[in-house]
């Protein structure tokens, strides 16, 4: 989604400081004007606009899930997306990655001194859009400001609240030998579109960021009865992280199918060119679904179903061989490991 | 994808792979020479499709495994300085030096900053007057170009806060090192397909003739692999020993003319040391005369530099061909990526790596039968 500021204007109050200034952090006025005359109408959440220490919630049926995360990313905006989105997104696709649904949002903003208000106003109303195309709700928000130079625009953090049905039980542990392997689309979309608009590359008209909630695909799966036994967003790290922390939380073997797993032509020349693994490049907008074998036809038709899920694919399946491993198998009919990566994935020399 | 999944066809590799079992009578040594091919062998298992009789030994090309150690010391340093903000290759920010790598330096203060071209360092120092922008130009004759390129054009816009940490290698002098080797058993290369497309292959003809040894150009994936080894064992159930060319789409005999017209002019052939190797005379470049104001080793002085091996590594026997890097008795202990001992164990292009990355799986596979 691109942001249009056209709609934006400065309200009154804030025109006399078009850019943060410290003192937006002190906790007097102007802390006072940015919350009221920006982030209150941009959020319009009842229980943010009474302004208390704390909001107080009714509790929903089921247990509490509750999940926190921090956001740094640079560029602010990219292709597909801008830092808040990516705040609300990432934090609803945690708790939905337990089978929770996701009902409330905090958010924590560490601002540089110097941020044009205008873009603030900008990230601010594509969390607002977030939040409500995911169907959770900003109760609570603070905001800091440090001096110019300590920070990276803008940092946020978001921690959600969600509920988990009765019933509903997804975690690493579950994964079984026989079970299969899902993948809701195509990988490394976020990973390479940060990358091509940080570097230069020349992609960015090509790729975009799949930044999106996937706590609607997971109703449709839990609506269906699908048994689904884990899922996990495969983020920094990559799909590579991702199923091998599943391998070595539930002591099985995962087997992938190199040749099943969705990537665009555009991403998989990107990698090619740096040297990179797609399988270790991150994703924002995607979830690695384990279920049992007789259920993974149809997961993958729930998940086609959705924009969301449009490229889903069986990848792989779990083994009871090399336990805590993850392999690919090549077209060629080879295997080789699919390691976690230690550190950053750098790019090769040529 | 054009111009790969071509290249990817698991049908034609059958083709290719039953042409080479057809040819082949007896055992044979090959060595890829180039570590872009190691890993594509290892990642795809092309060692274990063709036949038992052929074995692969990895070669020396891989950049960022035979910098040596000295060089990488004195990027430390340099780069550890306030003045300067250092630019390179990401591969080359976490090789190990005597004490740290250059993520250590960075996370102390220093400005290192990765690049994805000189150019990009030479625009960084365009931008940034009052700094020192010291570009790590290392590689084979595949990065010389660029790297020339970069300081070709300092020099004209008379870019004095730019300097080059060179340590270029090449590659017919370290062939020749290896066959002049007592202990050689190679008996065939894959050359390196990225370093012909610059240089041609006419430079390897003196070598096939001289010491009776079939060179073969080599692509990077899976079916330009097979071809190639295919093109080799060819030869050498013939008798043969030629340069031929399997990876016609890149490379040229006389290579590209205005690339090696560039690293002329700016570069001049000197001896080199290769870590875990070795002095190879004439197997480097450095600077010319006329460039010499833009050699960040002359600029920066770097002294104290007191060099210092882990004592269990054994890269330097794996370059050579010597030691699979799964027969190192350190290899998954001591030496893992995660805390290396050797470059070989760092980079996308390092045998240990390839090895430690993709093939672990294997001795499970070995084990089950």
């Amino acid at each position: 989604m691109t942001i249009s500021m056209e709609a934006w204007s400065c309200p009154l109050p804030l025109r006399d400081h078009p850019n943060i200034v410290l003192g937006h952090g002190g906790g007097g006025k102007l802390s006072a004007e940015l919350i009221e005359h920006l982030f209150l109408p941009t959020f319009d959440s009842g229980e943010l606009s009474e302004l208390a220490d704390a909001a107080v919630l009714a509790p929903a049926e089921g247990r509490l899930a509750v999940s926190t995360d921090s956001f740094v990313v640079h560029p602010l905006r990219f292709p597909g997306g801008d830092i808040g989105e990516l705040a609300v997104n990432g934090t609803v696709n945690d708790l939905a990655m337990r089978g929770a649904v996701p009902a409330h949002l905090t958010a924590g903003f560490i601002l540089e001194e110097g941020l044009a208000l205008e873009e603030l106003a900008g990230i601010a109303t594509s969390m607002a859009a977030a939040a409500k195309r995911a169907g959770v709700v900003i109760v609570s928000a603070d905001t800091k400001v440090v001096e110019r130079g300590h920070g990276d625009g803008v940092y946020i953090n978001t921690t959600g609240i969600g509920y988990v049905p009765a019933g509903v039980d997804i975690h690493p542990r579950r994964a079984q030998p026989g079970d299969a392997v899902v993948l809701s689309g195509t990988i490394g979309d976020h990973g390479m579109a940060i990358m091509s608009v940080r570097e230069g590359l020349g992609f960015e008209a090509d790729i975009a960021s799949d930044t999106a909630p996937l706590n609607g695909l997971v109703a449709d799966l839990l609506a269906a009865e699908v048994d689904v036994h884990v899922l996990r967003d495969p983020t920094r790290g990559g799909v590579a992280a991702a199923v091998n922390e599943i391998a070595g939380t539930a002591g099985v073997g995962i087997a992938l199918d190199e040749q099943a797993i969705p990537i665009r032509p555009v991403v998989k020349a990107a990698c090619e060119l740096l040297g990179m693994d797609p399988l270790h490049v991150a994703n924002e907008g995607k979830l690695v679904a384990i279920v049992s074998s007789d259920a993974a036809e149809t997961t993958v038709d729930i998940l086609r179903r959705s924009t969301a899920g449009r490229d889903a694919a069986v990848v792989g399946e779990v083994v009871s061989s090399h336990p805590g491993m993850v392999i690919a198998r090549t077209p060629f009919g080879t295997s080789r490991v699919v390691d976690t990566m230690v550190g950053e994935q750098l790019p090769r020399i040529c | 994808m054009k111009y790969l999944d071509e290249f990817r066809d698991p049908e034609l590799a059958k083709v290719l792979l039953g042409e080479i079992e057809e040819a082949i009578t007896q055992p044979w040594v090959l060595m890829e020479v180039c570590g872009g091919q190691t890993h594509s062998i290892i990642r795809n298992g092309i060692d274990r499709l063709i036949p038992a009789e052929i074995e692969m030994v990895h070669g020396p090309g891989c950049p960022v495994c035979v910098t040596p150690l000295e060089v990488i010391d004195k990027a430390l340093a340099i780069a550890a300085r306030p003045d300067v903000t250092f630019c390179s290759f990401g591969d080359m920010l976490r090789v190990p030096g005597s004490d740290g790598d250059l993520f250590t330096v960075k996370s102390a203060g220093g400005d290192i900053r990765v690049v994805y071209s000189p150019l990009d360092a030479l625009a960084i120092a365009r931008e940034n007057p009052d700094r020192e922008v010291v570009f790590f130009g290392i590689g084979f004759e595949t990065t010389a170009p660029a790297n020339a390129m970069a300081v070709y054009q300092a020099s004209q816009e008379g870019i004095a806060n730019f300097s080059m940490l060179v340590s270029h290698v090449l590659v017919p002098p370290a062939l020749r090192a290896i066959l002049d080797s007592p202990s050689n058993r190679v008996q065939g290369f894959l050359a390196a397909g990225h370093v012909c497309s610059v240089m041609g292959f006419a430079e390897y003809e003196p070598i096939a003739e001289q010491y009776e040894v079939p060179i073969v150009v080599s692509g990077f994936e899976p079916l330009d692999l097979l071809q190639a080894i295919r093109d080799l064992v060819r030869q050498l159930e013939e008798g043969r020993a030629e340069v031929e060319n399997a990876y016609p789409r890149a490379v040229s005999r006389a290579g590209n003319g205005p690339a090696q017209a560039m690293i002329g002019d700016v570069f001049r052939v000197s001896d080199r040391a290769w870590r875990g190797i070795g002095t190879i005379p004439g197997s480097g470049w450095e600077l010319a005369e006329e460039y010499r104001e833009f050699d960040a080793v002359s600029r920066f002085t770097v002294t104290d530099i007191d060099t210092m091996e882990s004592p269990l590594c054994r890269a330097g026997d794996v370059l050579r061909g010597q030691l699979k890097p799964d027969e190192c008795p350190a290899f998954g202990k001591e030496c893992t990526p995660r805390s290396p001992l050797g470059a070989t164990m760092v980079s996308a292009e390092g045998a240990c790596a390839a090895y430690y990355l993709y093939g672990r799986f294997r001795e499970l596979e070995e084990a089950a039968q």
